[in-house]
């Protein structure tokens, strides 16, 4: 019968060990429901050249990046200048989504602090950003060459995300 | 400066801080109106929009966010709503973009029975504990004196003497 007042501390320890492990959870990452799935179709006018547009589809074959971005967010500005080195290396094809901003400012962002894009499209009402679940600018979505989803990254690459979750998954899609 | 001068001044100065109160007037913030003229289309985007979560602030539903997206998102439910898709579509909409964290009340499915079922375990549990615990109570007084002691303390208890103090 002893063991009946080892009850409650059992039940705490429980209780804390939950609690604890609910500490370790981050509630701003909310489990993107894209993960496995085909990237929401878009064709949408390029930056540079809007009269030009840039489909989806024509990204199909390659592994790339789409990186949601705005001149307006403060924290693009910290993940920038690694995405200008990445673009320098081979392989990796950075499309830029600049999301509700205006056109002439983020040209202005882009010739101040260099253009890791291989081509920025311009959605403007921010309805690819919904399509995409955008909820916080910066994020990063990796899609391999059949056009599907593998890997979303809320907030600004940092070289931790890169070298830990990034670049392991885009070689493992590229070899 | 004779009065009736001063008065027609005063009456200036008046009338031209009022044409400017006028002006100022359209600058006033405005809120809460309506943004489609149908109140029936309005108050079934609001009911829905109370039921998802606004991904930015996210203790607060679409409905009581101005976060930018909020608003976004809200137009979107109320464009889909004219163009006369279903709440439960409405919805589908966004949990295939957001996820089931947009949900405030979270569909009944395999991984979220706990959640639903959890009040109601909790709630047996506890009723069994305490069922068990109350049994073992009346057992154990029931045990502690047999019947003719019972019966005597209960006759005991009922009579005068019981109250006298011993020897008094």
């Amino acid at each position: 019968m002893k063991l009946r007042l080892y009850v409650p501390l059992a039940a705490f320890a429980a209780l804390a060990l939950m609690l604890g492990a609910g500490l370790k959870l981050d509630p701003r990452e909310v489990p993107s429901p894209f993960i496995g799935k085909p990237a929401p179709a878009f064709s949408l006018p390029q930056l540079h050249q809007p009269e030009r547009q840039l489909a989806s589809a024509d990204m199909k074959g390659q592994v790339w990046m789409l990186n949601v971005w705005a001149s307006w967010c403060v924290a693009c500005r910290t993940e920038h200048p690694l995405l200008v080195e990445l673009s320098r290396q081979d392989g990796i094809t950075i499309v830029g989504l600049n999301y509700k901003d205006d056109p002439r400012s983020a040209l202005e962002w882009l010739q101040r602090l260099g253009d890791p894009y291989a081509t920025s499209v311009v959605d403007r009402a921010g309805r690819v950003g919904i399509d995409y679940g955008v909820y916080g600018v910066p994020e990063t979505f990796v899609i391999d060459r059949a056009g599907v989803v593998r890997f979303k990254h809320i907030g600004p690459v940092t070289p931790e995300v890169w070298t830990t979750r990034l670049q392991p998954l885009i070689r493992s899609l590229q070899g | 400066m004779n009065p009736v001068r001063a008065a027609v001044r005063r009456s200036i100065r008046l009338s031209t801080l009022c044409a400017g109160l006028l002006l100022v007037a359209p600058a006033w913030p405005d809120e809460g109106r309506p943004v489609a003229a149908d109140p029936v289309l309005e108050a079934r985007v609001n009911s829905l929009a109370a039921e998802l979560r606004c991904l930015v602030c996210q203790n607060q539903s679409l409905a009581d966010s101005h976060a930018d997206l909020a608003i976004d998102l809200k137009n979107q439910v109320r464009e889909q709503l004219r163009a006369g898709r279903s709440d439960a579509e409405v919805v589908d909409y966004m949990t295939d973009r957001y996820g089931d964290f947009v949900r405030y009340r979270p569909a009944l499915k395999p991984q979220t029975l706990l959640l639903w079922g959890g009040p109601l375990l909790l709630l047996l549990t506890g009723g069994g504990l305490l069922w068990r615990s109350l049994r073992t109570h009346e057992r154990q007084r029931a045990a502690a004196l047999p019947e003719a002691a019972m019966a005597r303390a209960d006759a005991l208890l009922r009579s005068d003497d019981a109250l006298r103090p011993p020897g008094g």
